[in-house]
């Protein structure tokens, strides 16, 4: 059975139809690509898959849980984490902070612990610290851990941003463009990043990418959207010499 | 010292704030058993505790929530009445004081902190800043309402009535609680300036606790990204109430030893209305939002001031403006916020030297 099943997935906004008969599947430890030209709806199938936005119609099914219908939160419990296209980390929060947040639901203990700091807190901050370490040394971020996550470089914060999503234990991890805005140089570092989260988190990955050096360089699997609609699928070296595809992107 | 490196900069700061909290005191205490202070200072003592108490707890709201609350004398008012009304009540069943008095105090925060989630879950639903507009309302409503609110008591139990004293139709050995505009007379007045400091200490230990812990981490994260936050799996409603909530009862307990200090409670606009509550704004604004200790700073500095400078006769208000505007600047502008910086790492360097 593969991780997410998504069929049939349709919304409109108004009379637009923004996603339509969208369908995906993505087996397990697969890097797939969500590949498009601008305004194709990417991001609101990345939406649609959090629970940001409902769909009119659809089924989508995360290891044969469905998922619609389930709250944003829900979601990211069952299994669900994500970045975003504009970085959105806790800014006035430090780096292991950050981290820590995203630990919320895998190490609890009550408010009342927490305010008279009895046992529990202790021993649970204590396992949140190793693990909130333990995953920013992973990504070479342990040196920044005090230090304001609005400080931090740029493509440090795409890492943190993809730290704390890993820290909430998803069985996939959703990448909205996460080589948006970063040089060669930080997009070659960026994809040995992507591929060591696969490889040491044993993670599913779907993202969405403009860069298609990046998208023909990592990616396995793809999926091309075009005004809402599924143009092409399957193997990455196949869907991108689809002449199709590269309609849709330069032009006839 | 040595233990003062190892420790945390997060304890460290907390302790710090303890330790001024507790120096102010007994200056305070030894300025007064020496004869120093003036009677009218004094006075302003107890009423000051309540201050610093609100803009802490305000501060749980506006900084670390990050929600606009602009009826935080609306939730004092509420523990001051329900807790005067509780103490008036019992001041011959529980002849105990300190007993009554920690009663009156757990009545005050919940009733307060009952308003506070009564307020809060339609209201943090919300994205926006509605909850400024609700709690504007809310501060007004409970200021009238209790101008108007008759209760009494006889052999035969409680009178309520909205429209006079007479209305009650009290027994012969009845006798009026909650006089309607002319409030609560003949509260035993409990709190004295200790039992303040030891309540601006709980408040301390509370909010600063719950700063530094799994939820409020979560609080925080809900401030600085909401979306994030909820994508992150934090439930946004609960934490934004359990903030609130706490921030609401806290400024309860400040109602309760501001209750016990007068001899007639009476909620009039210039203690529990609109005016107040932009006060205790001012206070938290003022000390740097999301700052706990300069709250604490900045009630203390902005309530003695006018007494301070009451010598000064006509230039006492624009003195207070220009300390005002002074405090603001250094707080917040960018400069002063770098020479702050810069001075702090010189004198961070100095003392490495030394050692």
């Amino acid at each position: 059975m593969a991780l997410l099943e998504v069929n049939n997935l349709g919304i409109s906004f108004g009379g637009l139809r923004a996603v339509n008969e969208f369908h995906l599947k993505i087996e397990k430890g697969c890097l797939y690509g969500l590949i498009g030209p601008n305004g194709a709806g990417k991001t609101t199938v990345f939406n649609l898959l959090t629970g940001v936005y409902k769909p009119d119609e659809g089924v989508i099914l995360l290891d044969g849980e469905k998922m619609i219908g389930k709250k944003t939160i829900e979601i990211n419990k069952a299994g669900i984490a994500r970045t975003f296209q504009n970085i959105r980390l806790f800014n006035d929060l430090s780096v292991k902070d950050n981290v820590k947040v995203g630990l919320h639901n895998h190490f609890k203990y009550s408010a009342l612990e927490g305010i008279f700091r009895l046992p529990k807190y202790f021993k649970m901050e204590k396992a949140m610290d190793e693990r909130a370490m333990e995953l920013l040394s992973v990504f070479d971020l342990d040196k920044e851990a005090d230090t304001l996550a609005s400080n931090l470089p740029y493509g440090k914060q795409r890492k943190l941003e993809i730290t704390r999503a890993l820290a909430t234990e998803p069985k996939l991890l959703l990448l909205d463009e996460p080589a948006a805005g970063m040089n060669p140089n930080e997009t070659q570092e960026l994809m040995e990043t992507i591929r060591l989260i696969r490889d040491k988190f044993d993670m599913t990955i779907l993202l969405i990418e403009h860069d298609m050096k990046l998208v023909s360089g990592i990616c396995e699997e793809l999926t091309v959207l075009n005004f809402g609609e599924v143009l092409a699928e399957g193997k990455a070296s196949d869907v991108l010499n689809n002449p199709e595809v590269i309609k849709a992107y330069i032009g006839e | 010292m040595k233990n003062m490196k190892k420790m945390n900069k997060m304890t460290r700061d907390n302790l710090i704030t303890y330790l001024m909290v507790f120096v102010l005191f007994l200056v305070m205490q030894i300025l007064v058993s020496s004869g120093n202070v003036s009677s009218l200072l004094q006075g302003l003592l107890v009423p000051l505790c309540a201050y610093i108490i609100l803009a802490v707890s305000l501060n749980l709201t506006v900084g670390i929530l990050g929600e606009l609350s602009l009826g935080h004398a609306g939730f004092m008012c509420v523990g001051a009445f329900t807790s005067a009304f509780f103490s008036k009540c019992m001041v011959n069943t529980i002849p105990i004081a300190g007993v009554r008095y920690f009663l009156a105090l757990l009545i005050g925060a919940a009733a307060a902190g009952i308003c506070g989630i009564l307020v809060g879950i339609p209201v943090l639903r919300l994205k926006g800043d509605y909850l400024a507009i609700v709690t504007l309302a809310f501060g007004e409503i409970i200021k009238n309402i209790m101008n108007i609110l008759f209760i009494g008591r006889d052999s035969a139990g409680f009178h309520f009535s909205t429209t006079d004293a007479r209305a009650l139709g009290l027994l012969e050995d009845g006798e009026i609680i909650i006089n309607g505009p002319q409030g609560i007379t003949g509260t035993p007045k409990d709190s004295t300036f200790a039992v303040g400091v030891i309540l601006i200490f709980v408040t301390l230990f509370i909010v600063l606790n719950l700063i530094h812990s799994r939820s409020g981490r979560a609080i925080m994260s809900i401030r600085d990204n909401r979306i994030a936050a909820e994508s992150v799996g934090i439930n946004i409603t609960k934490y934004k109430l359990m903030a609130f909530s706490v921030s609401a009862a806290l400024a309860g307990v400040a109602g309760v030893i501001y209750a016990h200090n007068l001899a007639n409670l009476m909620a009039q606009p210039k203690n529990f209305g609109y005016n107040m509550s932009i006060m205790i704004l001012v206070f938290v604004v003022l000390g740097g939002i999301g700052n706990i200790r300069g709250s604490v700073i900045a009630a203390i500095i902005l309530t003695l001031l006018p007494e301070l400078l009451r010598g000064l006769n006509d230039y006492r208000m624009l003195i207070y403006a220009v300390v005002f505007i002074a405090m603001m600047l250094f707080n917040w502008s960018p400069k002063a916020i770098a020479w702050r910086e810069k001075y702090a790492a010189k004198l961070k360097r100095g003392k490495k030297k030394e050692v």
